[in-house]
């Protein structure tokens, strides 16, 4: 759930390579991460994880990205588990609207808008791994899970997010499509920088001087 | 507050500008009481260092008393502190290996792409240096916002004046850290190249860990007597050729450890020098390298090459060649100033180092702008400036 609508990069300008790989991705589509993996798996001759693959065949639909977090298995997997939570660290998600089947993610969009997605668990291992995938009818048709791993010695936990989305055709689909063309990938990276600092340090680094300045304060008046 | 703010290459003002607030649970904020200007504020100001923004708090060596704290800071309001240059938060990987300036959480998510795309991994924060360092306000200011200020502010006994205890913030533990990279030994001869404030504190270092013998090298006859007076031992580059003389004053083996106190912005008229001032004129960026270059033809075979100097991104003809061939130790880094600030102080209070000779001027905030412009010009004899907010307009001492 990385949409990026806030793009971080809007005032450097940079949106090219992975623009390019988000496009590449709306092209195709419509890939379950499973069948994604086991294919790539299938051509692939050494130990990298798939995503890193260069040339990826049939295009990038796979965001993925660790980190080591000096914690628990069991606190990270307890803060995930939460979803509620998550808008702490995913910029771009306003808020998640927990109800008794699904959670409803509002995504800040372009315009000041905000794009729905429900989702549903459909795994929880306590300690190891939650995976999630977007309900019938949901605008954006995504899979997704984090994993909890033991790292080596005291270095905490292995947390890698890997997920495939696939927007819809139509006016809203290129409403999304926008969304995806601001660097999911590095909005993945960012949203799992922000969950490790806050794991690690109990606040997420900001180098603004005053509170209303913050990036945080600023999407809520945007 | 006022503040040093920057406005384009050698364009620096003091502004009014907002002051700071509490705004994360372990930040406090300091009442500024000295800050300093460092030499590698002036490869901000000479414009080499890119992702420097107009309007950007520029400074990174400073102290002062605490005036408020966030719920889990655990200075307490009216503490004298220093505070070290490197923003850490003490918990990560990097940092609990006392690894301070490779902080993993201290640089702002959003911001640290840059640098891993310069480095292969993001930099840690650094205060008023650059948005690739996180773009942290600086304490060239009547007020700073301290992160992390559980971790990196040392609290400073009253008895210390400020001249004595400021350069614990960056440049001491930054000259004690590049005598440590160089591994030194009871016998060594060991050469240091460049007398700012850096090189100085290197060379005296190096002599406290017990060198036999420490060879400095700049341009510039003051500091050169700065050295001398240290104990040293000087080479006036201008006149003397530095790699032949070194091989004489060891004893024909080569100096054992060599120290690049200089960094990126090295003077001297090699022709290598020369189109690397010329490219970084124009734009491309190389560092201009000359005096690590020769450092490492001086060094023995087998010796070991600190590089406290700051460098920023590429330079041409390297001589990786020597580096191999000759097995050298090569070892470099922004300050880990939280792992020696501690012992450092210790030091300052026993007499054992002396952190007050090189200080040349004492400036008001107000006039932070000439600070910086005789800094550049009048390297003889600017030394060291350390400005002071407060302090009348036209008095000097």
């Amino acid at each position: 759930m990385t949409i990026n609508t806030q793009s971080s990069d809007r005032k450097s300008g940079r949106t090219g390579a992975t623009a390019a790989i988000a496009s590449a991705a709306l092209a195709v589509g419509g890939i379950a991460i499973g069948a994604a993996i086991a294919r790539r798996r299938a051509a692939s001759t050494d130990d990298a994880p798939e995503r890193s693959r260069k040339n990826l065949p049939g295009g990038n639909a796979l965001v993925g990205r660790t980190v080591t977090i000096g914690r628990s298995r069991e606190k990270l997997h307890g803060f995930w588990e939460k979803i509620e939570n998550l808008p702490e660290v995913m910029e771009n998600v306003e808020r998640i609207e927990r109800n008794a089947e699904t959670d409803i993610w509002h995504i800040r969009a372009p315009g000041g808008t905000t794009v729905q997605v429900e989702t549903r668990i459909t795994e929880n291992v306590p300690g190891e791994r939650i995976a999630w995938e977007s309900v019938e009818g949901s605008s954006i048709d995504t899979r997704g899970e984090v994993t909890f791993r033991d790292a080596p010695g005291d270095r905490g936990t292995r947390v890698t997010l890997v997920m495939s989305y696939d927007p819809p055709a139509g006016a809203l689909g290129r409403t999304v499509a926008k969304l995806f063309r601001r660097e999911p990938e590095v909005q993945a990276r960012h949203d799992l920088k922000r969950f490790k600092m806050l794991m690690e340090t109990g606040e997420i680094a900001t180098s603004a001087h005053r509170r209303d300045r913050t990036r945080a304060a600023q999407q809520e008046t945007e | 507050m006022k503040a040093l703010t920057w406005h384009g290459t050698h364009d620096v003002r003091v502004d009014t500008v907002d002051d700071p607030e509490i705004i994360n649970p372990r930040d406090a904020i300091i009442k500024v009481t000295s800050t300093a200007i460092c030499g590698s504020d002036l490869h901000l100001y000479d414009g080499v260092i890119p992702a420097v923004r107009p309007g950007d708090i520029l400074g990174h060596e400073f102290m002062g008393e605490v005036m408020e704290t966030g719920k889990d800071s655990t200075l307490t309001k009216g503490q004298r502190v220093v505070v070290p240059f490197t923003i850490s938060c003490g918990g990560c990987f990097h940092c609990k290996m006392q690894q301070y300036s490779c902080c993993d959480n201290s640089n702002p998510a959003e911001k640290q792409d840059m640098s891993a795309t310069l480095y292969g991994h993001p930099m840690s924060a650094l205060f008023g240096y650059s948005h690739l360092t996180g773009g942290y306000s600086g304490g060239q200011a009547e007020y700073v916002r301290v992160p992390f200020s559980d971790v990196g502010p040392i609290v400073v006994p009253d008895h210390l004046d400020d001249d004595r205890v400021l350069f614990l913030s960056d440049i001491l533990p930054t000259g004690w850290m590049g005598a440590e990279n160089a591994d030194i030994q009871p016998d060594d001869t060991v050469a240091v190249w460049g007398c700012g404030p850096v090189g100085l504190f290197a060379i005296q270092s190096a002599l406290v860990m017990g060198a036999s013998k420490v060879i400095a090298i700049d341009h510039y006859p003051n500091r050169l007597a700065l050295a001398r007076q240290l104990g040293a031992e000087v080479i006036d580059f201008r006149g003397t050729d530095v790699r032949e003389a070194l091989m004489e004053m060891s004893g024909g083996i080569g100096v054992d450890a060599v120290i690049d106190a200089v960094g990126m912005e090295a003077h001297g008229f090699a022709p290598d020098n020369v189109i690397d001032i010329a490219k970084q004129k124009i734009g491309m960026g190389a560092d201009r390298a000359a005096a690590l270059k020769q450092a490492i033809l001086a060094v023995r075979p087998g010796g070991r090459v600190s590089i406290p100097g700051v460098y920023g991104g590429m330079t041409d003809k390297f001589p990786l060649g020597a580096m191999m061939e000759k097995a050298l130790q090569v070892r470099g880094g922004q300050t880990h100033v939280q792992r020696y600030t501690k012992d450092l102080l210790e030091k300052i209070e026993d007499g054992t180092l002396d952190t007050t000779f090189l200080i040349s001027h004492r400036l008001p905030l107000e006039d932070a702008a000439r600070g910086y412009k005789c800094f550049r010009e009048e390297q003889d004899s600017w030394t060291k400036v350390v400005l002071k907010p407060g302090m009348e307009l036209g008095q000097t001492k």
